[in-house]
C-alpha cells in the first residue's frame, strides 16, 4: 500500500494566536468548557506549521458547534448533526486542507450518529473535537446520548431510562484509528492531543469532557472533581505503564482477560508488572477496554488511548484518480463524448 | 445477406418491444436492436420497462422485463404509444404487454414456452396461442427454445447455453423481419465479449439460427422498411438521460475550470448517474458514495465550499430529506446542483414509474423563504445540456439548483448528436481574488447580486459561512429584523434577475390564436406530437414547453396573453398550472392531469385539444 499522504500546505512564517483570534464576541456562558477548548485551539493552531488559510473549522448545531465563528479561519457552521458529512466533503474536495469538526454529544451521537460512525469507518482525515457536556444545553437542558442513566433532566424528570454511549467505544467499534479523551479543565493535556490529532493520519476524535455550568453542572465531578481526580483519573501515554494515583503507587495490570487496579509495593507487585500503554498497537482489544474504565472500581483513562495507522480515504481517493489519469485513454469530454459507439449522419 | 424477394412495407416511424421474463435479456437484445437502427440511420428513442423487483418468481406477470425501441425516417419524439411489432419471450409477457399491441401488430412468441404451468402461472386460463384470441393480431409462433438448442447441439454447448441465448435467436428472427445487417452485430459480440469466446461463438451461431428459420419459414410475408431519417448533420451516438446528465455535469466541470464533486446515495431511478460518474476519475471527478441522503447532499455543500462544482443525484424521497440541506446552500449562497429524476410518489410510491409530482417540492418543499433556480430537460439527450446549465446558472448565480428529469428521461435514450466542448457556452463562476482588499462574504454584485465564491486556501479572504442569518455585506451573525428582511429579498431578487440570463420562451406554432398548449419537462415527445398533428389538420393551436420553471422566462405573461384558450398538461395533478395561476391570474387557463406513473398517449393529448378547440 502507498500512502500518498496528501499533506497540508505548510509555511515558514511563525503565526501565533493572535492569527486565529476572531473580532467576534464569544457568546458561550462565563465558566462554560468551551473558552478554555477555544484558548487550546488558539494555541495549536499556530504551531503546526501550517498556512493560516488552509484550515477549515465545520460544526453541526448546538452550544459546540458556534466554534467556527470564534476562530479567524475558512469555517462552516452547518446544520445539525451534519459536520461530518459537510467535513467528508471539505476534506475529499480540498485534502490540502486542515479540517477540524467541532460537535457536541447531541450533534454526533444523536441526530449525527450515522455521519459519525460512516466518516470514522472510512477514516477520512478529519479532526473531530467532540464537546462531552452530557447535555442539551442550547435547547435548555435536556438529556442527550451520554447523559449517565437515571439522570434527572427536563425531560427525564423521573431520571433517564437509556443507556449512554461510551465515545471511545463507539470510536472503536466503527474502526476508528485515533481516540483521545482529555478534560476541559487541562490545556496542556488538550493542547497535547490537538497537536497528536492534528498529526495523525485519519480521522482523530477527541472527546473533550466538557462542563455545562447552567445545565449539566459538575456532570463530571466523579472523575475531574479536585479530591478525587487523583485516584479517578489515569492519564495515558504511549509506552509507559499505566500508573495513577497521588503518589503515582496504583496501576493497572491484565488479569486474565480484564484489567485490574493493583498497588505498587503490595502483594509483591513491582512497576515491571503494570501494563505499558501501547496506542499504535492495531489491534484495538486493550484500548477498547481502557476506554470503557469508569468509577468507582477503576480510574477514567485519559490521553492519546488510540493512534494506528491506516490509509485515510482522502488519500485513496487521490491515488484512484492518480491511476485512473495515468491509464484512462479518456482524457478530457470532447474523448469522452467520442468514446464507444458513434457514427457520422 | 441474399434472400428471397419479398414485397416490402415502407414505415415512417415503428414501435418494437421485447419482453420476457427478468433474465431473459430482454434489456441487452433491445439495445442491440436499437444500435443496428441507429447505424442504418434511423432516428430512434428506447425505454427500457422493468419491475421493481430484481428477479421476481419466474413466469410471472410481476417478472416481466421488457425494452422498447421507437424508430422512424423523421425525428422521434417518445418512446412509442402503442406497439407494431411485439417478441414476447414467455405467456406472462405475453398478457403484461398486448394491451400495448396495436391492432395487427406482429408479435413474435417462442411457442416452446407455453407448457401448462406458464400458461397458468402467466393467469391464462386456456394457452392463448390456440384459443384464437389473437385473431386480430399478426401471429408468428417459433419454436425457439427447440431450436436454439439444436442449433446448438453439434458445438456441444449444453442447455444452460441455449436457455441464455434464445433472445439471440429472436432477434435473428425480427433481423429478418426488417432485413438488417446480421455483420454489424457479430461485431458488437467480438467486442463485448472479449474474453469469452465462446459466448461470442453461441451468440453469432443462434442470431444466424433465427435468421435463417425466419427466412426458411417465411415467418413474414413482407420486409418492414424504415428509411433513414434526415438529420443534422455530424457526429451520433445513443444516450440516456441519466448518462446525458453525468456528462452534461462533466461538461461544466471542464469548461468552468472547477473540479467535479458528486455526493449522493443510490436511489432508483437516479442511480445511473451516480455509477456514471464514478467510472470517470480520469477527468478528475470525486465521487462519494455517501450513507444517506443527506450525507450526499451536505458533503457536496462542503466541496462547494472548497471551489468545487458540487452536485447530488437523487429521486422524490431522497429530495425530501435533503430539503434542510438545501437551506444551507441557499442561506450559505454557495452553487449545488440538485438532481432530481421524478419517480411516482409519495412516499416509496412507483420507483420504477415516471411522474412530474416533485415540482411544488422543488419550488417550495424547505422551510423559510428559501428560493432555488429550477430548470427541467425535456429529452434523453437535453439532459447533457440542461444539467450544463444547471451547472452554469448554480455557480454564475451562487444559488442551488434543482434540475428535474424523470424516469423516463433518465432510463430512455435517444440519439444525441455530439457536441464540441469548445462551442458550449463558457462558465464564469465568480471567484474572489486573493487579498481582495473589498472582499466581504456578502459583499454583491449590484446588477446580479451575485456574491463572490471565496476559496479556502485563498489568502486574505478567510470567512465564514453558516445556517445563522447573516448581516449583509459583513456576513457576521446578525438576528437584526430589518437585516433579515433585506437578506430575504435579496435572496429572492438574486433567483428573479437569473431571467434576464434565460432564454425568452418560445412558441411552437403561431404566438396567438384558440389554444395555447403548455408543458414543461419529460412530456414534450408525446405533447409536440400531439400538438403538430392538430396543426397539420389546420387547427388553431400552439405549444409552449417550458425549461426555466423558477424563474419564469421573461416573455411567460406575453406568451400566455396570446390565446383564447390555455390548457396546462402535467403528469402530476396540477402543479405547474398552479404556479403559473400564482404569478398570471388568469380566468381561461386549463389543465390537463395524468398521476399513472405512465407517460401521456398522444391519443388521449389530442382528443383533449380537439375538445377544447371544440367547446365554446
Amino acid at each position: 500500500m502507498d500512502f500518498i499522504n496528501m499533506t497540508v500546505e505548510r509555511t515558514n512564517v511563525q503565526l501565533c494566536k493572535a492569527d486565529f483570534e476572531s473580532d467576534q464576541m464569544v457568546k458561550w456562558c462565563p465558566g462554560c468548557g468551551g473558552h478554555a477548548i477555544l484558548s487550546a485551539v488558539e494555541r495549536v493552531f499556530p504551531k503546526l506549521g501550517y498556512r493560516k488559510e488552509n484550515f477549515c473549522i465545520v460544526s453541526g448545531i448546538g452550544c459546540s458547534s458556534r466554534f467556527p465563528y470564534y476562530v479567524n479561519t475558512y469555517g462552516i457552521h452547518g446544520i445539525h448533526g451534519r459536520a461530518a458529512a459537510i467535513s467528508t466533503g471539505v476534506k475529499i474536495a480540498n485534502p490540502r486542507l486542515s479540517v477540524w469538526m467541532a460537535t457536541g454529544d447531541g450533534d454526533s451521537l444523536a441526530i449525527g450518529g450515522n455521519h459519525f460512525i460512516h466518516v470514522i469507518r472510512r477514516n477520512v482525515d478529519i479532526n473531530i473535537l467532540l464537546f462531552n457536556n452530557q447535555i442539551y444545553g442550547l435547547t435548555k437542558g435536556q438529556y442527550s446520548p451520554t447523559t449517565p442513566m437515571g439522570k434527572v433532566t427536563k425531560t427525564s424528570p423521573m431520571g433517564t431510562i437509556e443507556h449512554p454511549f461510551n465515545i471511545g467505544e463507539l470510536v472503536m467499534g466503527a474502526q476508528g484509528t485515533f481516540f483521545a479523551r482529555v478534560p476541559d479543565n487541562n490545556i496542556n493535556q488538550m493542547t497535547e492531543a490537538m497537536f497528536e490529532a492534528a498529526k495523525h493520519d485519519g480521522t482523530s476524535v477527541i472527546e473533550i469532557m466538557e462542563n455545562c455550568v447552567i445545565f449539566a453542572d459538575k456532570a463530571h465531578i466523579a472523575v475531574l472533581g479536585k479530591d478525587v481526580k487523583d485516584n479517578a483519573m489515569l492519564v495515558v501515554k504511549n509506552g509507559a505503564p499505566m500508573v495513577f494515583g497521588k503518589n503515582m503507587d496504583k496501576g493497572i495490570i491484565l488479569e486474565g482477560t480484564q484489567l485490574k487496579v493493583v498497588e505498587i509495593g503490595k502483594d509483591g507487585i513491582t512497576i515491571d508488572d503494570i501494563l505499558v500503554h501501547d496506542a499504535y498497537n492495531q489491534d484495538p482489544g486493550i484500548q477498547l477496554m481502557l476506554a470503557k474504565l469508569a468509577p468507582p472500581n477503576f480510574p477514567m483513562v485519559f490521553g492519546i488511548i488510540r493512534s494506528t495507522m491506516y490509509p485515510t480515504y482522502d488519500d485513496l481517493v487521490e491515488e484512484q484518480i492518480k491511476y485512473a489519469k495515468e491509464t484512462s485513454k479518456i482524457r478530457n469530454v470532447d474523448d469522452l463524448l467520442n468514446s464507444g459507439d458513434t457514427w457520422e449522419i | 445477406m441474399a434472400t428471397k424477394q419479398r414485397p416490402v412495407i415502407e414505415r415512417e416511424e415503428v414501435v418494437v418491444k421485447f419482453v420476457g421474463d427478468s433474465g431473459d435479456g430482454m434489456q441487452l437484445t433491445g439495445s442491440i436492436f436499437s444500435d443496428v437502427a441507429a447505424l442504418v440511420g434511423n432516428d430512434l428513442a428506447t425505454f427500457p420497462d422493468f419491475p421493481a423487483e430484481i428477479r421476481a418468481p419466474a413466469n410471472t406477470v410481476a417478472g416481466v422485463s421488457g425494452f422498447q425501441v421507437h424508430m422512424g425516417s423523421s425525428k422521434i419524439f417518445t418512446t412509442g404509444d402503442q406497439v407494431d411489432v411485439l417478441v414476447a419471450m414467455n405467456p406472462a409477457s405475453l398478457k403484461a404487454n398486448l394491451k400495448w399491441a396495436k391492432i395487427g401488430a406482429t408479435i413474435l412468441t417462442d411457442s416452446d414456452a407455453y407448457d401448462d404451468k406458464s400458461i397458468e402461472k402467466a393467469g391464462y386460463k386456456i394457452d392463448p396461442l390456440t384459443d384464437n384470441s389473437l385473431g386480430s393480431f399478426n401471429l408468428v409462433k417459433a419454436p425457439i427454445t427447440t431450436l436454439t438448442k439444436e442449433s446448438l447441439k453439434e458445438l456441444g454447448f449444453d442447455t444452460k447455453s441455449a436457455e441464455r441465448s434464445k433472445n439471440m435467436f429472436a432477434l435473428g428472427m425480427l433481423y429478418y423481419i426488417f432485413n438488417r445487417d446480421l455483420d454489424s452485430s457479430f461485431k458488437y459480440f467480438e467486442q463485448k465479449f472479449k474474453k469469452n469466446p465462446d459466448v461470442v461463438k453461441i451468440n453469432k451461431i443462434v442470431l444466424q439460427a433465427g435468421y435463417n428459420y425466419a427466412d426458411t419459414v417465411e415467418a413474414l410475408e413482407s420486409v418492414i422498411h424504415v428509411s433513414a431519417a434526415h438529420m443534422e448533420k455530424g457526429r451520433y451516438r445513443n444516450i440516456t438521460g441519466n448518462v446525458a446528465v453525468a456528462w452534461g455535469l462533466l461538461a461544466a466541470a471542464e469548461k468552468s475550470g472547477r473540479p467535479l464533486f458528486l455526493g449522493s446515495y443510490p436511489i432508483t431511478p437516479a442511480t445511473e448517474i451516480l455509477m456514471e460518474l464514478s467510472k470517470h476519475k480520469s477527468l478528475g471527478a470525486k465521487v462519494f458514495q455517501a450513507e444517506d441522503e443527506i450525507a450526499g447532499i451536505c458533503s457536496a455543500i462542503g466541496a462547494s465550499f472548497t471551489g468545487a462544482l458540487a452536485c447530488t443525484t437523487t429521486s422524490g424521497p431522497g429530495l425530501s430529506l435533503k430539503s434542510e440541506a438545501i437551506g444551507l446552500a441557499v442561506i450559505t449562497e454557495l452553487p449545488l446542483v440538485i438532481v432530481n429524476v421524478q419517480r411516482g410518489g409519495p412516499s416509496t410510491g412507483l420507483p420504477t414509474k415516471s411522474e412530474q409530482s416533485d415540482l411544488y417540492q422543488a419550488l417550495f418543499g424547505r422551510n423559510g423563504e428559501c428560493p432555488v433556480i429550477v430548470i427541467a430537460a425535456s429529452s434523453s439527450e437535453n439532459c447533457f445540456t440542461y444539467a450544463y446549465m444547471a451547472a452554469k446558472l448554480s455557480m454564475e448565480h451562487m444559488t442551488p439548483t434543482i434540475l428535474l428529469t424523470d424516469g423516463y428521461l433518465g432510463f430512455g435514450s435517444a440519439l444525441f448528436r455530439i457536441p464540441k466542448m469548445a462551442d458550449m457556452p463558457f462558465i464564469y463562476p465568480p471567484l474572489a481574488e486573493p487579498n481582495d482588499p473589498d472582499f466581504k462574504p456578502y459583499r454583491r454584485n449590484a446588477e446580479t447580486l451575485v456574491r463572490k465564491w471565496a476559496i479556502p486556501g485563498t489568502e486574505g479572504l478567510r470567512h465564514r459561512v453558516g445556517g445563522l442569518e447573516k448581516e449583509n455585506i459583513t456576513g457576521i451573525v446578525s438576528t437584526d429584523p430589518l437585516n433579515h428582511q433585506v437578506m430575504t429579498d435579496l435572496r429572492a431578487q438574486k433567483v428573479e434577475k437569473v431571467a434576464d440570463f434565460i432564454p425568452e420562451q418560445e412558441i411552437d406554432g403561431k404566438p396567438e390564436g384558440d389554444l395555447l398548449v403548455v408543458s414543461w419537462g419529460g412530456t414534450y415527445g408525446a405533447v409536440h406530437s400531439a400538438v403538430s398533428q392538430l396543426q397539420k389538420e389546420g387547427k388553431s393551436i400552439s405549444h409552449a414547453h417550458f425549461h426555466y420553471i423558477m424563474p419564469l422566462p421573461k416573455n411567460t405573461g406575453t406568451v400566455l396573453k396570446g390565446f383564447k384558450k390555455i390548457v396546462v398538461c402535467e403528469l402530476n395533478s396540477g402543479q405547474f398550472v398552479n404556479y403559473l395561476r400564482m404569478k398570471f391570474p388568469m380566468p381561461n387557463i386549463s389543465q390537463f392531469n395524468k398521476v399513472q406513473g405512465l407517460p401521456f398517449m398522444i391519443n388521449e393529448l389530442s382528443a383533449k385539444f380537439n375538445q377544447l378547440l371544440e367547446e365554446k
